[in-house]
């Protein structure tokens, strides 16, 4: 059994959060199917986000030095990160010249994928995570599940009890407007007091060099509207080329995402306030190799919305702490093997190639074709499951031979009559998690 | 080499195949449009969990706005020279002559000028036009007083009216702050306005 379906069966073991899980989930994307439904011009609209994207990430050194050029006569300081470890030491540098203890910062992707958030802890900066969720998770010392819900596996009553000691709320009010206004009032002190803010970016646009994020709470766009220094990191894939590219990203992002028209702050930084300091850190961190690979660069094209993961049957009833890679589901999969295909290729089995995910996808991300290209490599990374491979050998030697096809079509309704020890034992790996068919009896010319 | 040219290089040496820039110009066309946007972009902001008011004949934009919000104890303009800002209700401040970005936490009311309102979704466009854009984010309850004529259906119109060009701080703001990162329960009012107006002029 792969280490996912172990994770799963452990998410499994609480049926009534696994189920509300799947429900919840799946409420999202009929959400996102009204919205999509709505918009006669939806799939007119992914061709153009998957073709901007293409064009985009084709074209990188061109749109990045446009972006940096025009960053700078915004008054911005632009670096470049090659790795995580550039990343932190350069976020690190900042803070400390400025003498900033107080950090706060808003959701990112990218300070998950660099750890980030223990690295500044470490060197003594207290560094706040905005989004109520994330909070959330900072404060149980936990990991995201969901790219964009993520504390979405954690229980009220969990969330209760830890504000009760963190925001002061009363014992047993469990109440979701009660327990998100404390956390708005305690929250609000951090905001006030915080001598840096960082935030990721949506995009980052070339033709203006500013940047782009969307919330729905306002953290990033609050975190950003008062300290003296800012920061925004972004990989490299974030680049757009001009505000008209933006038309057409931000009609797909909330829509997919949450099934929104659109997120509520859709903010554009360009300059440092006045008398103060705007970085733009510019990482690759392994983004620029993938371009070369045919089969996997339309990674490259993903928006983060999170889609492929309310709509993927797996994820759904797995959870997001079932996948080893930091981001689960359909993308995370294939991020995770690109990353490092020796260490993450145990998720690749957590997809049943429904292909739900590349028909939400609002970038056209084929996340369902490459999670089947990367299955049909992993013999050469020598980590295949020998059982699954045995009877894949088998079913081609029989699909090869229709005399020995039939034969065994023939002979299969006697495993209806055989005792059930002999059908479900360890040689049959079928049988460990599924009912056996009933076989029907041939069909006689 | 420095980080700035070594990832310069790694993407010189794998960009393999280059994609032409599409044309939008279809899709543009083609995008949704209304034949009521007033009554469209209402529905959008309702949606949003937002409102719209609409500024009555002979009405101020500041009665209008104590009408709104007749409780409202300290408010912060973002607005030069409001009609009828004599007949707001409390404690009245314009922006720029609050020292400190953070001395505007406490404020009721925040009123801002939304340059675009964008049918399709409710969102309104603003431009930092004084010193703490903090003022279109701490406040409890916003207006932004929209021109009926700036409405547009769709985010590639809007896009494109913008152009190019560049304020220090931009956002498009559609409706309150709001969070559903308990068990996707929708909550207003996760950090920034709890409340969103907007008054059509």
């Amino acid at each position: 059994m792969s280490r996912h379906a172990q994770l799963a069966a452990k998410f499994q073991s609480n049926k009534a959060q696994a189920a509300w899980h799947d429900e919840t989930l799946w409420m999202v994307r009929e959400k996102r199917d009204r919205m999509s439904e709505a918009v006669p011009e939806w799939e007119h609209l992914r061709d153009a986000a998957s073709a901007l994207k293409l064009y985009s990430n084709s074209h990188l050194e061109e749109l990045l030095l446009q972006f940096e050029e025009n960053a700078k006569k915004n008054g911005a300081i632009v670096h470049w990160a090659k790795d995580d470890k550039e990343y932190r030491q350069i976020i690190l540098d900042i803070l400390q010249r400025h003498g900033v203890h107080h950090f706060i910062k808003s959701k990112s992707m990218l300070s998950e994928e660099c750890e980030l958030d223990p690295f500044l802890l470490k060197h003594d900066i207290d560094v706040v995570e905005s989004d109520l969720g994330e909070r959330i998770l900072q404060l149980m010392g936990k990991r995201p599940s969901h790219i964009v819900m993520p504390a979405i596996h954690i229980k009220k009553e969990e969330i209760g009890e830890l504000f009760v000691h963190e925001m002061g709320t009363e014992p047993g009010n469990n109440d979701q407007t009660y327990l998100t206004h404390a956390a708005r009032r305690n929250l609000r002190q951090k905001f006030l007091n915080a001598e840096a803010a960082m935030t990721g970016a949506n995009f980052a646009v070339a033709s203006t060099g500013e940047c782009v994020v969307c919330t729905n709470e306002g953290n990033a766009d609050l975190g950003m509207a008062m300290p003296k220094v800012q920061i925004t990191a972004f990989g490299i894939d974030k680049i757009v080329p001009d505000r008209r590219a933006l038309g057409v990203f931000t009609r797909l992002l909330a829509r997919s995402a949450t099934g929104q028209p659109s997120t509520t702050y859709t903010s554009h930084n360009r300059c440092p306030h006045p008398g103060g300091e705007y970085h733009i850190i510019i990482v690759d961190n392994g983004r620029s190799r993938l371009l070369a690979d045919p089969v996997h660069r339309r990674v490259l094209n993903c928006l983060r919305c999170g889609a492929c993961m309310n709509t993927c049957p797996v994820y759904r009833r797995s959870g997001g702490y079932s996948y080893s890679y930091f981001i689960p589901g359909p993308i995370g999969i294939n991020l995770g093997m690109l990353a490092d295909a020796h260490r993450y290729y145990d998720n690749v089995s957590a997809c049943s190639l429904c292909h739900s995910c590349q028909n939400v996808c609002p970038a056209k991300v084929d996340l369902a074709d490459q999670i089947y290209a990367w299955r049909q490599k992993l013999q050469r990374y020598g980590v295949a499951d020998s059982t699954k491979h045995a009877m894949s050998v088998g079913m081609q030697v029989l699909m090869e031979h229709p005399s020995w096809f039939n034969a065994a079509l023939r002979f299969a309704p006697l495993v209806n009559k055989m005792p059930r020890f002999l059908l479900y034992n360890k040689l049959n790996g079928w049988g460990k998690h599924h009912e056996m068919p009933k076989f029907k009896k041939p069909y006689k010319f | 080499m420095d980080s700035r040219e070594y990832i310069l290089n790694s993407i010189r040496r794998h960009t393999t195949e280059r994609y032409d820039k599409p044309d939008l110009s279809p899709l543009e066309a083609e995008a949704i449009t209304y034949d009521d946007p007033v009554a469209q972009f209402t529905a959008a902001m309702k949606q949003q969990g937002g409102r719209v008011v609409l500024l009555q004949p002979g009405q101020t934009v500041g009665a209008a706005i104590a009408a709104a919000f007749p409780d409202a104890r300290r408010t912060v303009l973002a607005v030069r020279d409001l009609p009828g800002a004599d007949e707001l209700p409390g404690e009245v401040t314009f922006a720029d002559d609050i020292p400190e970005a953070r001395d505007i936490n406490g404020a009721d009311l925040g009123v801002a000028e939304g340059l675009m309102g964008v049918c399709e979704n409710g969102a309104v466009w603003i431009e930092q036009s004084v010193k703490h854009r903090a003022v279109y984010l701490l406040p409890e309850a916003l207006v932004f007083i929209v021109r009926r004529d700036a409405l547009v259906n769709n985010m590639h119109e809007a896009y494109n009216r913008l152009g190019d060009r560049a304020p220090h701080f931009g956002a498009f703001i559609s409706g309150p702050s709001k969070t559903a990162d308990i068990e996707q329960a929708l909550v207003f009012g996760a950090h920034g306005a709890r409340d969103v107006t907007v008054l059509l002029v």
